[in-house]
Formats: C-alpha cells, sequence, structure tokens
C-alpha cells in the first residue's frame, strides 16, 4: 500500500476543508483499503468520516424515513422501521456480503463501491476505469459477467451494490455537503452514472463532496417486496444478476411498480418502462412475463454473456411472483 | 435410547487402538488418562477437560508488553489499542491494519491473516460488539474501541462455551480459519438474541428477539467465514450446542472394533 497521511474529522467542516483532489473520504473502507491494498485507490491522504454524526434513521418531509449516511448497512437494514416500511431494502442489503463487512460498511460508502470488474482490479490490465487512456480489456476479453445495457466502448463494467438496486427501485435521493458549505440534494437515479467516454467517473459527485444522507421516499411496497439475487454461490458473492421488486395493490390491481436490476450496467438499472406497463395491469404470469420482454428489448449482450438476457427475464418473472404471492 | 447416548456408549469402548491411542497422545493425553478423556467427553463436561489441558497461559488474554519501538515509520501515529480489556498505546505508520497491530505489535498471533483482502473472515474480531474483519480496518480507527480478539474470549483461564463446543464437535481440520470462526459464532449469538435479520429470513416485518436459528439461517449467517477444509457441518453442529444451549450430537463417532477390523483388511 502507498503512504499516506491520516486525518480523523471530528465535524464536517473539518472534513471537507481537509479534502484534495487527492484526498478520500474514509468510512467502513470494505472497499477502499481492499483497493489501496491491490495498487487501485492510490489516495496520498485518508480523512476518516466514522466519527461523523450521520447515523441516525429520521422521518423526512416526504413522508419517508431519512437514512444517515455513516450508519452501518447491518444496522440499517436491521431498523425495525426499515424491515416494517421499506423490507425490500432490508433484503437486499442483507444479500450482500457478509455479517461482519455489513457491520463495517456505511450507507453513504456503499453507493461509492466499485466496480468488480477484473480488469479494473488487475494492475497489469488495460482498462479506462483506473487508468482513463489504456483500454478496456473486458470489451475483447473475458466478459461474461459484464453490462448488457448502457456500456460504452470505453467501459463495459457492471456496479455490484445491492442495496442501490434496492434504492433503485423505492425511489430516493441523496444529500450531499460541498466544500464551499452549501449542500444539494441529487436524484438517486441521477447519483450513478453511464460510463460514456469518463468511465473513471462513477457517479455525479463533485470532488470533495460528502454524502451525509439518503432520503427515500413514501413507503408504498411494505407488503409486496422480493429482492431476487442470482449469483454463484448462495450467500457471500456478488450478483450475476438480481432484481429488486415492490408492487402496491388495491383491489387486485397494481396501482404502482418499483423494479430495478442488478449486475447489467454501470448503474442500478431501473426498469422504466416496465414499471409503466404494469400501472393498471392484474398482477399474473402473463403481465409479469410482458413486463420482462419490454425490460430486456434493448439488451446490447456480447457473445458471451448472451445467457444474461434469458436469466435476465426469468429473474424479473419470478422477482415480481414472489412480491406478489408474499403473504401481506 | 437417544442418539446422543448412543454416541457416548459407543465412545466408551474398552479396547483402544494404535491409532486412537497414538491420536489422544497428539492430543496430549496419555493412554492411562484415555478412560478419564472418555467419560469426560461422554458426560460432554468438556469444561473440566479443557480447562485442564489448556491451560490459561496457552489461552492468555494478557497480551504481551513488547516495547513500543517502532522502526522508521512513514506518516506516523498514535492510537491507544484496547484489546482483551488492556490498553496498549502505539505508535503505527498509518497504513497498518489492525491485524497486524494485533499479529505484529501486540503478538496476539490468535487472529489469523487469510486473504487479507476480506474474502475469508480469518481474521475476525469482535469490536463493540460486533464482528469485523481486522484486515480491512486501519488501526488508525480504533482510538477508543473495545476490541475482542480469540484470546480475550477465555475467562478465568476457562474456555468461552464457543470454544468448547468447537472442540467437542470436531468444528475444524487444520484450525486455521478457527479463532475467525469461533468470533464469528460469538458474535452471531448476540445477532440472535436482538433478533437481527439475515437474506434467507422469512418475513422481514415480523420482529421478534432471541431468534431460534434453522441451520439454513446458521449457514448464511456464517458464511462470512470460509473453511477450506470443510468442517462446516461441525461448525454449524458446535453453534448450535451452544445457541441451543442443548447437548447437540458430534457428527464425529469413535470407530467400533468391527469397523476397524474392517478399515484394516480394506
Amino acid at each position: 500500500m502507498r503512504p499516506f497521511t491520516y486525518t480523523s474529522a471530528t465535524n464536517k467542516e473539518q472534513a471537507l476543508k481537509a479534502t484534495t483532489k487527492t484526498s478520500h473520504y474514509l468510512a467502513g473502507g470494505t472497499n477502499l483499503i481492499d483497493l489501496m491494498k491491490e495498487d487501485v485507490e492510490r489516495p496520498d491522504q485518508l480523512i476518516d468520516v466514522n466519527n461523523l454524526d450521520y447515523k441516525k434513521i429520521t422521518r423526512n418531509d416526504k413522508g419517508g424515513l431519512s437514512l444517515g449516511a455513516m450508519l452501518s448497512n447491518s444496522e440499517t437494514a436491521n431498523h425495525p422501521d426499515i424491515r416494517k416500511q421499506y423490507p425490500l431494502l432490508s433484503m437486499a442489503m442483507l444479500s450482500a456480503a457478509t455479517a461482519q463487512i455489513r457491520n463495517m460498511a456505511s450507507n453513504g460508502g456503499n453507493l461509492l463501491q466499485r466496480t468488480r470488474c477484473p480488469y479494473f482490479f488487475e494492475t497489469s490490465m488495460p482498462c479506462n476505469k483506473r487508468q482513463p487512456g489504456s483500454g478496456c480489456g473486458a470489451l475483447n476479453g473475458k466478459n461474461s459477467l459484464h453490462a448488457i445495457f448502457g456500456y460504452s466502448d470505453s467501459c463495459i463494467a457492471t456496479n455490484p451494490s445491492d442495496m442501490c438496486v434496492a434504492l433503485a427501485a423505492l425511489g430516493a435521493t441523496v444529500e450531499v455537503e460541498q466544500p464551499g458549505g452549501s449542500s444539494r440534494m441529487i436524484e438517486f437515479t441521477d447519483f450513478h452514472r453511464l460510463p460514456g467516454d469518463k468511465p473513471e467517473k462513477d457517479t455525479n459527485l463533485e470532488e470533495g463532496e460528502l454524502i451525509t444522507a439518503i432520503h427515500l421516499t413514501e413507503p408504498v411496497f411494505a407488503d409486496h417486496y422480493y429482492y431476487l439475487k442470482i449469483r454463484e454461490r448462495s450467500s457471500y458473492a456478488f450478483a450475476l444478476i438480481s432484481v429488486a421488486a415492490g408492487l402496491q395493490l388495491k383491489s387486485g390491481t397494481i396501482t404502482k411498480a418499483g423494479l430495478a436490476m442488478g449486475g447489467v450496467a454501470h448503474k442500478p438499472w431501473k426498469l422504466y418502462d416496465s414499471e409503466e406497463f404494469l400501472k393498471g395491469k392484474k398482477p399474473n404470469q402473463s403481465n409479469f412475463e410482458q413486463a420482462a420482454e419490454i425490460a430486456m428489448k434493448d439488451a446490447k449482450p456480447f457473445e458471451a454473456n448472451k445467457w444474461k438476457v434469458d436469466m435476465g427475464k426469468k429473474a424479473i418473472v419470478r422477482a415480481l411472483t414472489q412480491a406478489f404471492e408474499r403473504e401481506v | 435410547m437417544k442418539d446422543i447416548d448412543k454416541w457416548k456408549q459407543n465412545a466408551d469402548l474398552e479396547n483402544l487402538t494404535d491409532d486412537e491411542k497414538m491420536i489422544l497422545d497428539e492430543m496430549g493425553l496419555s493412554g492411562s488418562s484415555r478412560r478419564k478423556f472418555l467419560k469426560q467427553v461422554s458426560a460432554a463436561s468438556l469444561s473440566i477437560w479443557a480447562s485442564s489441558y489448556f491451560t490459561s497461559e496457552l489461552f492468555a488474554s494478557n497480551m504481551k508488553d513488547l516495547p513500543d519501538n517502532p522502526q522508521v515509520l512513514l506518516n506516523e501515529i498514535k492510537v491507544n489499542l484496547r484489546v482483551n480489556e488492556m490498553v496498549k498505546p502505539l505508535t503505527l505508520d498509518s497504513r497498518m491494519s489492525l491485524l497486524d497491530a494485533l499479529r505484529e505489535r501486540l503478538a496476539l498471533t490468535g487472529t489469523k491473516k487469510g486473504c487479507d483482502h476480506g474474502q475469508c473472515g480469518a481474521c475476525t474480531v469482535i469490536i463493540d460488539g460486533k464482528r469485523n474483519l481486522s484486515c480491512l480496518t486501519l488501526a488508525a480507527t480504533c482510538e477508543g474501541k473495545e476490541i475482542t480478539t480469540v484470546e480475550g474470549l477465555v475467562k478465568n483461564g476457562e474456555m468461552h462455551p464457543m470454544q468448547k463446543a468447537f472442540l467437542k464437535h470436531d468444528g475444524f481440520q487444520c484450525g486455521y480459519c478457527t479463532p475467525g470462526q469461533i468470533c464469528s459464532s460469538v458474535a452471531l449469538l448476540e445477532e440472535a438474541k436482538n433478533g437481527e435479520a439475515s437474506y434467507v429470513t422469512e418475513d422481514f416485518k415480523k420482529i421478534e428477539q432471541n431468534l431460534n436459528l434453522s441451520e439454513e439461517e446458521i449457514r448464511e449467517r456464517m458464511s462470512g467465514n470460509i473453511c477450506r477444509c470443510g468442517a462446516y457441518n461441525n461448525i454449524v453442529q458446535a453453534f448450535k450446542e451452544v445457541h441451543s444451549g442443548n447437548d447437540e450430537m458430534p457428527t464425529w463417532e469413535f470407530a467400533t472394533q468391527e469397523q476397524m477390523e474392517k478399515a484394516k483388511k480394506a
């Protein structure tokens, strides 16, 4: 690991003031420290934000709950109010990693997880995300686990988060503090970005901005929810494909659907058209299958990851079925 | 007769094979103490047996008082590490992981370095009551935190019930992942008491305390501790024993005379 100076911030002003072009905020460290050991991340300064007071779950003015950015993933997923009102979020968060990692990982940090593309991790390989301009090793390499939506010639990596897939389905806003002292809100679906010609940027955060809270919209999927995570082993693995599904039903009709996929794009992939299609429909196999077809119609897989299209459709149908059939 | 009684009866066989003799000798038990050993195992009171053979010296919870004489350090930081109820002021390189600080600076080598990348769980320690990975934790971030390592689970020279259960149920082969498995299991006991959910929990909205974890739940919740020897069945059994408070049936048993004869001929 390369040398760095370590500063522990006791308040946000201190943290924001200390930030530079080459510094990193340190929260749980489960991704950052690993990447530093791999020589992928090379900050010359770590600003420890673990002691900042963003560790609560509070009610917001949108009728939803707000998650403190420094609260751990396990505390968030197991918070009684989250389990009761946003069980989809609990389920997705608990599918991720392990108890140890969830105890360490913060909510803010979860949003900033970097891709698990092996070319990104292997410093002897080309990777535009790690080293802009060096090329994409995966484009003509081993890409059976890569994106089928929204990629570019410079990057075909996927976002690894489970929490973020649920947040995309639920609807949320991210609050960030800026070094200048002001704060701003970013719509969750605008938080992560597609690679374009700047794959080194995973998100639309500006330099030095610090995530302080994630504001959830009003809970409407508390009864019918499911997070389906398909992986190479049944626990402690990143998703090959995942689907977060939430349904709001009134007298046997879908009044609102929340649908998003993981493992298919550079950002959590919200299925806008499928959500729209399901509105006003009956929750049955045929409608779920049509929603899945709609979701996959623009998929552009590579030879090696064509399986994601088929599996994706089946995963959507299964997640919607599980969400619908859940006993209320 | 209950299975567990049959197991005990089987364990109380009169004649000792050479192989058995060798294994028991390696465990520090002479031939003559074999009957005593079996009696104690069959009484399922490992504590008597364990406390007499695994002395507090072996499981020292006190960290060694190595002098704090750092060599050349870059970006040195000072941190008071509170480990197993002892505090030690240290001067460290900012890059040092908690794992390395424990092993290299405090001589607490119970905590193991497996992958050093958060993929195996061998370095699991308990920080402020929660299981954490010491390989991905910078020692610099640990000021004011209460750290418990596997050495700290021993109280007054007596092993933690989870440690005893791992012995009884043979919850290991090579033993390298064991300190992490045990720390993880001990923390999981608390998580179950607090009613925490896992991915395989049926209904996230149903919140209750003192969960009685199924085998599927235990396996999911222990998935952060990899055992390359594959002692998982025995680890689950050991956890169940402490979790349920019941005398659980071990997955291993002593070979009968006939089985031994058959094995020799094969």
